[in-house]
C-alpha cells in the first residue's frame, strides 16, 4: 500500500476530533449549549414534560376510574366557577401576600444591618441566616406547632408566669399561624437578595445624599430604598410564588380556616383521584400567581419611580 | 472669631494608632481657590471629608464662616461636595439629580425649575435634563456633579480629585472651565488633588501635605520657587539637591561650600549660621548647559538626553556627586546644537536660582 494512502486513513478519527474541537472553539453559542445541556435535559424530562401532561389533563375529564380524553373546558369552569375554590384561591393569595409583606418587612432591617453595620465577618452572619435550613422544613413547621400549640411553649410559659389562667386557643390552626410559620421558614430567601442589593449600593451615593441635605430617614427613602428595589422585588417574588403553592404548612398548622388551594389540589390528585380537575386547579393557581406577582412588581416599580 | 473663612484649628484625625491627619492648621480666605496637594495616602482626602462632615476630627476644631462645625453632621453644613466618583444617583435623571438638594427646601415649582435650568446652562448641558446618569460621558457626569453641588449655593464647595477620571485633554479643558466658574460664582473652593501641575495652574493657594502633616501653605509661585523643605521641593516639579555647608555671609546672601561643585551663592531670608550643613536646591530649567568652558561652570558628562519637542531633558554626571544633575532646556532654535550622550558639558545658573533648604 502506498504511504500516501496510509497517511490519509489512520488520522481520520483524530482529524474529526480536531474539527469538533475547532468548531467549539470558534462558536460561543455551541460552547454555551454544551455547558447547559445537562440542565436542559433535566428540565425537559422533569419539568417541561410533566407540565405539558398537566396541561393535557386539564382539558380532559374524569369518568369513574377512567380518564375521558375528549377535550373539554369543564374542569376550568368548575375550578373557576365553584364558590369554595374561589374562596380558597382568594385565601391562598391573601395569605401568601401577607407572608410576603411580613417577611420582607422583617428581613429588610436584618439585611440592612448585615450590609451596613457589620464591618467584619459578614460571611459568618450570612451563614447564621441560613442556619434554619440546616434542619428539614417539616421539622421547622413542627417546631412552630410546639411553640404555638395548646400546651405549647407560649401558653405554658405564660401560664407558669401566672399571666394566663387558660391557654390561648387562637395561636394555632388559623391563617395567622400559617403566616408566622411561613414567614420564618422563608426569611433567608428575603434576607439574601435584599442584602446583595444593599451591599451593591455605592457608599458615595449615600454620602452625596447627606451632603445635599438629607437626614438619615429621608436619605433612606430617597436613595437606599429605591436602589435596593431589585432585591426587594426578587425577595417578594421568591416568597410569594412558592408560598402560594405550599400545602405542608397549612396542613399542619392551618386548621380548617388555614386551608389553602394547594391542599385541595393535593386531595384531587390523591384521595379523590380527579386528576383533570386537579390539573385545572393547579394551572389556574399558576396563572393567578403569575399575574399577581407581575402586578406586585409593577406596583413597586411605579411607586419607586415617583420618588425624587 | 477669626478673619479666616474656613479655619482648620489644630485638627488631627486618628484611626486607631495611625494619624491620617496630624495637627493641621490652615486658614482659608473667603472666595479663595484653595488646593490640598499631596501623594495618595497623605491625608488630604481625610481632611476634606472632615470639612464636609463625613469624618469628625479626633482633636481640634473646624470653623466655617465663624461657626464651629466640628461636630455638625454633613446635611447641616454649609458645604457641598463633588465626589471623586461623581456619585450621580443612577435612578434619577439629570434634572432630578441637580434638583436633589433643592427639593428639601420646598421651593415653588417654577423657581426650582428655573434654578435647575440655570445650573444646566452654567455647565453647558441645556436639554440634558431628561437623560439618565448612565447615559452621560465622564466629563458630563463631572459637570452634573458640579451643578448638583453649586445649585444649593453653598458657602464652600469641596472637590475630591474631580478631574482624576478624565483623559488629559478633557482634564485640561475642565481645569480652565472650573477656574473661570469659580471666579464667576465667587464661592470658596477647596480642591483636593495629587496632580501638582493641576494644583499650580488652578489655585490661589496650595497646602502641601505628606504623611498627615501640612508641610507648606503658599501661593503656587512661592511653592515652586521657594519651597521650605526638601519634601515640598521634591514633590512639586523636579529639583536637584547638593549637600553644602554655609561658608560665609555676604550682602544678605550666603556663600555655600558645596564640595565637588565648588562655591555656590544663594540669597534668602533667615540665612543659617556659618558652619550649618544645608541643602542647595536648583530647578532643572534654571541651569544653563553649554559645550564651551565658562568661568565658574561645573564640568560634567551627559549621561542621558531626551528630546521632548518644545524642550529637552538631560542627565549630567558630575564627578563627586552620586545623582546625575537634571537639566531642562527650551529648544528655542530649530537647529539647536544637539548635545548627545557622552558629550562633555559645562553647567551654570544665575545667582538667585539656588535655594537653601534645611538638611534633615
Amino acid at each position: 500500500m502506498a504511504p500516501a494512502n496510509l497517511s490519509t486513513r489512520i488520522p481520520t478519527a483524530a482529524r474529526f476530533g480536531a474539527r469538533v474541537e475547532a468548531f467549539f472553539r470558534r462558536s460561543d453559542a455551541a460552547r454555551g449549549y454544551l455547558l447547559l445541556s445537562p440542565a436542559i435535559l433535566i428540565m425537559l424530562a422533569a419539568l417541561a414534560a410533566p407540565l405539558l401532561l398537566l396541561v393535557l389533563y386539564s382539558f380532559w375529564s374524569q369518568d369513574g376510574y377512567l380518564v375521558n380524553t375528549q377535550l373539554t373546558l369543564d374542569q376550568y369552569s368548575t375550578a373557576l366557577g365553584r364558590e369554595a375554590y374561589r374562596t380558597l384561591f382568594y385565601r391562598s393569595l391573601s395569605i401568601s401576600g401577607m407572608v410576603t409583606i411580613v417577611t420582607v418587612l422583617l428581613s429588610y432591617p436584618m439585611a440592612y444591618f448585615i450590609a451596613f453595620q457589620v464591618q467584619r465577618n459578614k460571611f459568618v452572619w450570612l451563614i447564621l441566616v441560613t442556619i434554619p435550613f440546616w434542619t428539614s422544613y417539616l421539622l421547622r413547621v413542627f417546631a412552630w406547632k410546639i411553640i404555638l400549640g395548646y400546651n405549647g411553649v407560649i401558653n405554658s410559659g405564660l401560664m407558669s408566669l401566672g399571666i394566663l389562667k387558660q391557654p390561648l386557643e387562637f395561636l394555632l390552626y388559623n391563617p395567622t399561624s400559617v403566616v408566622v410559620t411561613l414567614a420564618h421558614a422563608w426569611a433567608a430567601f428575603a434576607i439574601l437578595p435584599i442584602y446583595v442589593s444593599l451591599e451593591k449600593i455605592d457608599r458615595s451615593l449615600l454620602e452625596a445624599a447627606s451632603d445635599l441635605g438629607d437626614g438619615p430617614i429621608r436619605r433612606f427613602f430617597r436613595i437606599t430604598l429605591p436602589l435596593s428595589l431589585p432585591g426587594v422585588i426578587g425577595a417578594a417574588v421568591l416568597i410569594f410564588v412558592p408560598t402560594t403553592g405550599d400545602y405542608v404548612t397549612p396542613a399542619l398548622v392551618g386548621g380548617t380556616d388555614g386551608v389553602m388551594i394547594a391542599n385541595v389540589i393535593q386531595v384531587q390528585f390523591t384521595k379523590i383521584g380527579n386528576w383533570p380537575l386537579g390539573a385545572a386547579l393547579a394551572l389556574a393557581s399558576m396563572a393567578a400567581v403569575g399575574i399577581f406577582a407581575l402586578l406586585i412588581v409593577q406596583a413597586m416599580r411605579l411607586a419607586i419611580s415617583r420618588v425624587k | 472669631m477669626t478673619d479666616a473663612f474656613i479655619k482648620i484649628d489644630h485638627v488631627s484625625k486618628r484611626f486607631g494608632g495611625f494619624a491620617a491627619v496630624d495637627d493641621a492648621n490652615i486658614d482659608i480666605q473667603r472666595g479663595e481657590f484653595f488646593s490640598l496637594l499631596g501623594p495618595s495616602g497623605c491625608g488630604k482626602t481625610t481632611l476634606l471629608r472632615m470639612i464636609a462632615g463625613f469624618e469628625y476630627p479626633t482633636e481640634g476644631a473646624i470653623y466655617i464662616d465663624g461657626q464651629d462645625e466640628s461636630d455638625v453632621p454633613p446635611n447641616k453644613r454649609p458645604t457641598n461636595m463633588v465626589f471623586q466618583s461623581y456619585a450621580i444617583f443612577p435612578h434619577l435623571n439629570v434634572f432630578d439629580n441637580i434638583a436633589y438638594g433643592l427639593r428639601r427646601l420646598r421651593l415653588p415649582k417654577r423657581e426650582m425649575t428655573a434654578r435647575v435650568n440655570e445650573a444646566l446652562a452654567m455647565i453647558k448641558l441645556e436639554g440634558y435634563g431628561k437623560r439618565r446618569g448612565d447615559q452621560l460621558s465622564g466629563g458630563q457626569r463631572q459637570r452634573v456633579a458640579l451643578a448638583r453641588a453649586l445649585v444649593n449655593r453653598p458657602k464652600v464647595l469641596l472637590l475630591d480629585e474631580p478631574l482624576g477620571a478624565l483623559d488629559k485633554r478633557l482634564r485640561e479643558a475642565m481645569q480652565i472651565e472650573l477656574r473661570q466658574l469659580q471666579r464667576n460664582v465667587g464661592i470658596t473652593f477647596v480642591f483636593v488633588t495629587h496632580d501638582q501641575e493641576e494644583a499650580l495652574s488652578m489655585s490661589d493657594r496650595i497646602a502641601v501635605m505628606s504623611a498627615g502633616k501640612i508641610l507648606q501653605v503658599a501661593e503656587p509661585r512661592t511653592l515652586y520657587e521657594a519651597p521650605n523643605c526638601r519634601e515640598v521641593a521634591d514633590f512639586i516639579g523636579t529639583m536637584n539637591f547638593f549637600d553644602a555647608k554655609v561658608a560665609s555671609h555676604e550682602n544678605g546672601a550666603a556663600i555655600l561650600d558645596a564640595g565637588p561643585i565648588g562655591k555656590v551663592r544663594a540669597a534668602g531670608e533667615n540665612l543659617p549660621d556659618v558652619g550649618t550643613p544645608v541643602l542647595v536646591a536648583v530647578r532643572p530649567e534654571k541651569i544653563t548647559l553649554s559645550t564651551t568652558p565658562r568661568e565658574g561652570a561645573i564640568k560634567g558628562t551627559v549621561d542621558a538626553a531626551a528630546y521632548l519637542g518644545e524642550r529637552s531633558h538631560f542627565h549630567v554626571r558630575v564627578d563627586g556627586i552620586a545623582t546625575p544633575v537634571a537639566i531642562a532646556s527650551q529648544n528655542v532654535m530649530r537647529s539647536g546644537d544637539a548635545v548627545s550622550h557622552g558629550a562633555t558639558v559645562f553647567l551654570s545658573w544665575p545667582d538667585d536660582a539656588a535655594v537653601i533648604l534645611p538638611r534633615e
